[in-house]
């Protein structure tokens, strides 16, 4: 090996004098290594690059689109929700006016049916009056007639007598009266 | 320790051990990367973790942050043949047995400078046109009696000097940390053959240093492909955008 440098210095070729063969070889060398690399080497791994790129994107996007679904659904939920409280609210309101409706309803017919049983009374007390008013007159008139016929019986001289007459005479008629009731 | 050179390098002709590495390296990253970017799963197995970790190194930390835009794809090949072909070329200087980089020949350190010099030449032309040698050597916002000093120098130093430094940084690199290593090793060889003990015994004293020197070699070996590649995309990104520079 020292033979070797030495005889290397010695023989006075200068280090900077290439080998002709040896700029061929590595030349050739590197025009072969050049084309596998652009020719396979390159385009394999941009290909695997890409094809990585694209499943990270699809990734992202997939879940950005489950995302968007997810709150679009729950905008629903919540435009249900909103809904179904208005029509609750709705519905509650129409029952508080319709029960209104129906009570004013109510009132009004007891109101007219209160009149009408009112009218009803009155006219039935005027013609029980009437009815009471003829037949009393009646029988005041039979009552008097008998009154007088016993007073004119039992002599009229005595006033004493006559008051006497009267007042068993009422007091028969309220007898009578009482028994009638009972 | 050391394979033997198939031929003596710096043999005119002939089929040297140099030779055989560089086919190798163009077998070994081919097959590495074909394995690993073949199966193109969604969620990567290890190997191809490994060779996507790799050329994502390449494509996003060098063309995508140097380049940019949206036409840097276009230089990704170019880079990442470049960054992992001289990689591994370097590397073999660390291997046991193999241990020779294969750029401390300087052939395929001029090779390799070439190709990116007519690269960033070609894209610059296509791009401004025949403009672009006027934009690469006058600066603007420079006064007119400076001129005529900066033109030339921005001519040496842009398309004279610049594929020299090129090729010669990857070049005088590797060959020096090759030599140091080589140096090492014949030294302790010879300390350890000497008849006085002590001198016997300092064969330690340059071991320890071989070894922190084989370390600080394979960082460069690494650094080199990397500042390689990442000049080429400089250069490819001034070539792109002359005009506004």
């Amino acid at each position: 090996m020292n033979q070797l440098i030495i005889s290397a210095a010695v023989e006075g070729q200068s280090p900077l004098v290439p080998n002709p063969w040896e700029m061929g070889v590595v030349f050739a060398g590197f025009a072969v290594l050049m084309y596998i690399v652009v020719k396979y080497v390159v385009p394999m791994f941009e290909k695997t690059f890409a094809e990585r790129a694209e499943a990270i994107e699809g990734g992202i996007a997939k879940a950005e689109k489950a995302q968007a679904e997810a709150s679009a659904a729950l905008e629903e939920y919540k435009q249900q929700l909103t809904d179904a409280r208005a029509e609750a609210n709705r519905i509650r309101e129409e029952a508080r006016a319709e029960g209104a409706q129906i009570l004013a309803d109510l009132k009004e017919k007891a109101a007219a049916e209160s009149a009408r049983i009112t009218a009803q009374a009155h006219a039935a007390i005027q013609s029980e009056r009437q009815a009471a008013v003829v037949s009393l007159r009646a029988e005041v008139g039979t009552l008097a007639t008998t009154l007088a016929g016993r007073i004119v019986g039992e002599s009229l001289d005595d006033d004493a007598r006559s008051a006497r007459v009267v007042d068993r005479f009422l007091a028969d008629l309220e007898n009578q009266n009482a028994g009638a009731a009972k | 320790m050391h394979l033997p050179a198939i031929l003596p390098w710096g043999a005119a002709e002939g089929f040297s051990k140099q030779m055989l590495l560089v086919i190798l390296s163009v077998v070994i990253i081919a097959t590495f990367f074909l394995m690993a970017a073949r199966k193109g799963q969604l969620v990567p197995g290890r190997l191809q973790f490994a060779g996507e970790a790799a050329y994502g190194f390449v494509r996003n930390g060098i063309a995508k942050d140097i380049i940019g835009g949206k036409d840097f794809m276009k230089y990704v090949p170019l880079l990442f043949s470049l960054f992992f072909f001289i990689l591994v070329n370097n590397i073999y200087g660390a291997i046991p047995v193999i241990q020779l980089p294969t750029f401390s020949h300087v052939g395929g350190a001029y090779v390799m400078a070439a190709i990116v010099y007519v690269t960033w030449i070609v894209i610059g032309v296509k791009k401004n046109g025949l403009r672009y040698f006027k934009l690469a050597t006058v600066p603007t916002g420079v006064p007119g009696y400076i001129l005529p000093i900066v033109i030339p120098i921005e001519i040496i130093s842009n398309f004279l000097v610049r594929p020299v430094t090129h090729s010669l940084r990857l070049f005088a690199t590797m060959l020096a940390g090759h030599l140091i290593v080589m140096i090492a090793g014949s030294g302790i060889e010879y300390l350890v053959t000497q008849e006085n003990l002590l001198l016997k015994g300092t064969s330690i004293l340059v071991l320890g240093g071989a070894i922190a020197m084989y370390m600080l070699e394979a960082l460069i070996m690494v650094l080199q492909a990397y500042v390689f590649t990442l000049l080429t995309a400089i250069y490819i990104e001034g070539a792109l955008h002359a005009d506004s520079h």
